[in-house]
């Protein structure tokens, strides 16, 4: 049995702490009037600030023009851009709480669905790790529940995240009119609950027969098991693939991208396994999961390696298409990010390509322990950074900066994150008991 | 003068592998075992040294992508310049995106099929080449293993009997 070291556990509640604060000082430092937000952008150029923030405003209105704002306010140009500012500044915390909420909830998922493909595949050599990959998935119950409430807020007015959400916007936004049979939030938020409740069901009842396995005579538990994680995967595909398109597309909801839903995929999947190699050998360091071997690290590793690459063909394939056609409506999406995003869009494809193709290419570095946590650090700020790219360019706009309240986020949700899954692990012994296939596991070798 | 072997027939993996560390760990050298079909964890057992066919990987991979560079460059943008939707070839920088397939499969292709090519050479294949196989029954369903004769050929012909052997075949003295 695995017991929570103190150190880790009271980091994480002063982790969550500190988060919550740097939370809640982004939301208190917000703007709420024009004003306030004119003299906020107006400091920031004072002090200087880096990049592309604080530029001219007329020239990144374009960018963000699928707001609709400028079509409702057609008459009166400079007061729709000033309130276009506030909305991107009141923003700023709800994406800055929406990113990190996404994206920790995104590698309890990319962990479920890398379990659901063992179990389908009935895989001999990672059985020794299930218990590690269900403590992770034990937070999609917070995880989830904190992104429903966030989305939920959305759709009460809370913020300006979602423009069609608003109705005076799609009231004037022939486009939006159009997508309102899919995109309303009725619908939106029933989406939503079908999703969550699906993965959320899976999770734990598989668990519940994974657990049941360990005491049984036979292998009844572990059959309907692989029966159900099958069919779990059908379900995932194609439900993942549509809470991306509602989740993070819909916000701009003008463009669209058919390979959306894998790309996304590919970020939780890696992002996944990647946490699963780093809880792994933290808990090898203290002397727990003594028959996982180098062999199992390896094929993490391995994973890493490969899902990092085909990470990196889709995020090229979709630029690559849209750069090529260079049709208005959908080249936007990239303009936004070039102009203003520069930085972070092209740095999370060292950090999420260059990075990892160098350094674990190589097969005996796939087993030296130090190797693949330092690599799987950087691989998940880079896809940190990737949501990041994928959410703010739509919300704040040009108004980023990776500052307290993106830092809170990361570090409440990380907090929450860290103590919700070492608490599970400490419920359940460490190794399963009665798999069919724990014996190979056990002896797996490279 | 080539040292002369003494050539074991097995009839299954799992005894040949416990053959081989047997072997092995009574000081004998083997020069080299014929399997049917790849055994897993034979290389470690025998004692081979690592591969390096990885590194000519790399090697010929990076080399396939500096000639993807290279050929693009010459085609597109230095020797005819063309204007393909919009997009006129005059920087390689700028194009970029559109040569990164071409980029991607030549790395791909080139490692791909000079690795092979190296391995043949490295392991003496060549077209035409007669094989180098002891016994045509390897290629069927069983596994030879020669091992060369110390000083005891009657300890040697003892030790490859009790490690399982069906057959042992010693060479001929002339």
């Amino acid at each position: 049995m695995y017991t929570f070291s103190n150190r880790l556990k009271i980091g994480s509640f002063i982790a969550m702490a500190i988060g919550l604060i740097c939370l809640a000082s982004g939301f208190l430092s917000a703007p709420s009037t024009v004003e306030e937000a004119k003299a906020m952008v107006a400091s920031a150029h004072g002090d200087g600030h880096g990049g592309g923030h604080g530029e001219e405003a007329a020239g990144h209105h374009e960018a963000s023009s699928d707001h609709g704002e400028a079509a409702a306010h057609g008459e009166d140009h400079g007061a729709s851009h000033d309130e276009h500012l506030l909305h991107q500044l009141q923003n700023r915390p709800w994406a800055a709480l929406y990113v990190a909420a996404f994206f920790f909830f995104m590698i309890a998922l990319g962990v479920l669905a890398f379990y659901a493909v063992q179990r389908a595949s009935q895989a001999g050599w990672s059985p020794l790790l299930f218990r590690v990959m269900e403590g992770i998935t034990a937070y999609m119950v917070p995880g989830g529940i904190i992104v429903f409430v966030i989305l939920v807020l959305s759709v009460l007015h809370m913020n300006h995240m979602f423009v069609w959400m608003d109705a005076d916007t799609v009231a004037h936004d022939e486009l939006l009119q159009g997508k309102v049979g899919y995109l309303n939030p009725t619908f939106f938020l029933i989406r939503a609950v079908i999703f969550l409740g699906g993965w959320i069901f899976y999770r734990e009842y598989s668990r519940k027969l994974s657990l049941a396995q360990d005491n049984a005579d036979d292998n009844s538990n572990f059959v309907k098991n692989f029966r159900w994680s099958a069919a779990f995967l059908v379900f995932y595909l194609v439900s993942e693939s549509m809470m991306s398109w509602d989740w993070i597309m819909s916000l701009d909801p003008h463009w669209f991208s058919t390979l959306f839903g894998w790309y996304v995929f590919a970020s939780m999947f890696v992002s996944g396994i990647t946490t699963i190699a780093i809880i792994t050998i933290y808990l090898k360091s203290k002397g727990y999961l003594e028959q996982v071997n180098d062999s199992h690290i390896h094929d993490l590793a391995k994973f890493m390696f490969g899902i990092s690459i085909f990470w990196t063909y889709l995020w090229f394939a979709q630029f690559m298409l849209i750069w090529y056609a260079n049709i208005p409506e959908e080249v936007t999406y990239f303009v936004a990010r070039f102009q203003d995003y520069q930085l972070p869009f092209l740095g999370m494809v060292a950090m999420n390509f260059i990075f990892p193709l160098l350094v674990l290419m190589n097969s005996d570095y796939k087993r030296v322990n130090w190797f693949v946590i330092m690599t799987g650090i950087v691989v998940l700020l880079g896809h940190y950074l990737d949501v990041f790219v994928m959410v703010m360019p739509a919300t704040v706009g040009d108004q980023w900066h990776i500052g307290v309240p993106e830092i809170g986020g990361i570090l409440f949700f990380g907090g929450l994150f860290t103590y919700w899954t070492f608490n599970t692990l400490t419920k359940q012994a460490l190794q399963p008991k009665r798999n069919p296939f724990l014996e190979e596991s056990r002896q797996f070798h490279y | 003068m080539a040292a002369t072997t003494f050539k074991a027939i097995y009839d299954d993996d799992d005894v040949l592998m416990n053959a081989v560390k047997k072997i092995r760990s009574e000081k004998y050298h083997i020069e080299e075992v014929y399997t049917p079909f790849p055994v897993h964890g034979l290389d470690k057992a025998m004692g081979l040294p690592y591969t390096r066919i990885a590194i000519t990987s790399f090697m010929y991979g990076c080399l396939g992508l500096t000639v993807a560079i290279v050929m693009m460059n010459y085609i597109m943008i230095a020797d005819w310049p063309q204007d393909i939707g919009g997009k006129p070839s005059f920087s390689y920088l700028e194009n970029m995106p559109a040569f990164v397939p071409i980029m991607f499969e030549m790395t791909v292709f080139f490692a791909a099929h000079l690795m092979v090519i190296t391995f043949y050479l490295r392991s003496r294949m060549w077209p035409f080449k007669k094989a180098e196989n002891p016994d045509v029954r390897t290629t069927d369903d069983k596994f030879l293993v020669e091992v060369e004769v110390g000083k005891d050929e009657e300890a040697l012909k003892s030790l490859l009997l009790e490690t399982g052997a069906i057959e042992v075949h010693v060479p001929k003295k002339n």
